[in-house]
């Protein structure tokens, strides 16, 4: 890659840039300063995509009474129960449990307080979940 | 309190950290030069570890692996550790950064705060320096940013505890002796042996070049086995990892390019120049799988152009890198 054709394609950083190498007219590698390339850029879009698809999904079963707002909550932070347990220092068990609206409701509140600080919520706030769908991240990005 | 660290802006994050903690000790030492060191060039691709349910491909060494061997192979004392507890390794943080002393943390990127969001997803090997705290907040050069950071404690200790694959521990480490004197030459022939090895010479179907030939192979089977819109998501996650920031460009081929530039200097050897000139046009053609790959991420692939296309792009790399990393090999021998 010549120095000249460093893409400038700024879509994920903001107003970071993040550095490469390439050549430059004598053959000597630099750092070059990039603001970002197309490909990555599609290609890290698509991942955010099927992020918001399986959200989407997941609002939809929660409204539909077959999942917990918890549920909401580890999707949107891209967790799998495996990870929320780990997080939360539970058995995986307990958390495929509380995935359920009925154990959900029944959760102490010692329990719930260490998701939410996990998620910085309230424990109010675990139990609800967001008109729009899309994960936590994106949604601070456009703020 | 914050001691002065000279950040400089990095590619890729642990030799960025590597590069910049033995500067700061005296040791000037360029992110590239300590790429090649730590022998940090690979390819390994192991459907059988998932990573957000998709197939590992890697273009680089495991986390950990470019300090270790830097270190190592140039005689330089390190001291390391990890926490089961996440107290005593902020105070064991604290208790260097008041001595003076900068700290390399092993973190995940997902609680980071001042990463930009569109980056922020659970992974566990991202690597950092913190030079100083005052109150509450974390100086800290994060060698894929322009500028320094600053970070809360608390998110600090979020990020240096992460959980899932790769989880950090709290893992530290920084630099408390180098020699006076310091002979790069053995340990550059020694790495570039290393990285020849591991890309041509391992009989394991799965790494080096035939790790990039099984993958070519996989992918032409991609769009029948697991239906087009997996087969999108599988070719997506393979171009991230191959350019998404911390490459460098051309799933790190530049930055080892660069690295055997800086070794034709030391070894005063400009054969070594004809390599690094060959490297980077084959990561130009890794950058041109990228383009095609991602036209069909975007579905708008040409007419005709499939997924074996992709392959065969992919096959030519192979081909290209098994001749270079066999020449490469038969000049350290003389």
């Amino acid at each position: 890659m010549l120095k000249d054709e460093v893409p400038q394609d700024k879509e994920l950083f903001g107003d970071q840039r993040e550095v490469c190498y390439a050549v430059d007219e004598d053959g000597r590698y630099v750092l070059a300063e990039s603001s970002g390339w197309d490909p990555a850029n599609i290609a890290n879009n698509q991942a955010w995509e099927a992020i918001s698809r399986e959200i989407a999904d997941i609002l939809a079963q929660i409204r539909a009474g077959e999942m917990s707002p918890l549920a909401y909550h580890m999707a949107a932070n891209q967790m799998d129960e495996k990870l929320l347990a780990e997080y939360a220092g539970l058995f995986r068990w307990q958390v495929r449990r509380h995935l359920r609206p009925g154990p959900f409701s029944k959760i102490n509140r010692k329990t719930r307080e260490r998701y939410g600080s996990l998620f910085s919520l309230t424990a109010e706030e675990l139990g609800e979940i967001p008109d729009e769908p899309g994960p936590a991240m994106l949604k601070a990005m456009k703020r | 309190m914050t001691s002065n660290f000279n950040h400089r802006q990095s590619a890729h994050c642990e030799s960025g950290v590597t590069a910049n903690l033995l500067s700061h000790h005296g040791l000037t030492m360029s992110e590239a030069m300590a790429f090649g060191l730590g022998a940090g060039l690979l390819f390994g691709y192991f459907p059988f570890i998932r990573i957000n349910k998709l197939p590992l491909a890697t273009f680089r060494t495991a986390p950990g692996n470019i300090f270790k061997k830097v270190t190592g192979r140039l005689g330089i004392q390190v001291t390391r550790h990890a926490f089961s507890d996440q107290k005593r390794a902020m105070d064991e943080l604290d208790r260097c950064l008041a001595e003076g002393v900068p700290v390399g943390l092993q973190t995940g990127v997902y609680w980071l705060p001042y990463f930009p969001p569109a980056l922020r997803f659970h992974f566990n090997a991202h690597n950092l320096v913190v030079y100083g705290k005052e109150g509450e907040t974390y100086h800290i050069s994060d060698p894929v940013f322009g500028e320094t950071v600053t970070c809360a404690a608390a998110d600090l200790v979020r990020a240096r505890f992460a959980q899932g694959a790769l989880a950090p521990k709290g893992k530290m480490y920084r630099i408390s002796h180098i020699p006076s004197s310091i002979d790069h030459a053995p340990a550059i022939i020694k790495s570039i042996r290393e990285v020849c090895r591991v890309m041509v010479k391992v009989p394991f179907p799965l790494l080096g070049t035939r790790g990039i030939r099984y993958m070519a192979g996989q992918m032409e089977k991609w769009p029948a086995r697991l239906g087009e819109r997996m087969a999108i998501l599988y070719l997506g996650h393979i171009i991230r990892m191959q350019e998404e920031i911390g490459t460098g460009g051309g799933g790190f081929r530049f930055i080892y390019a660069a690295f055997l530039q800086e070794a034709a200097e030391v070894l005063g050897d400009r054969r070594y120049l004809d390599i690094s000139a060959r490297l980077t046009s084959i990561g130009d053609r890794w950058r041109d799988f990228a383009v095609a790959g991602a036209q069909h991420c975007k579905g708008r692939a040409a007419e005709g152009e499939s997924f074996a296309d992709l392959s065969r792009i992919l096959r030519d790399c192979a081909d290209k890198e098994t001749l270079l990393f066999h020449d490469l090999y038969a000049l350290t021998k003389n």
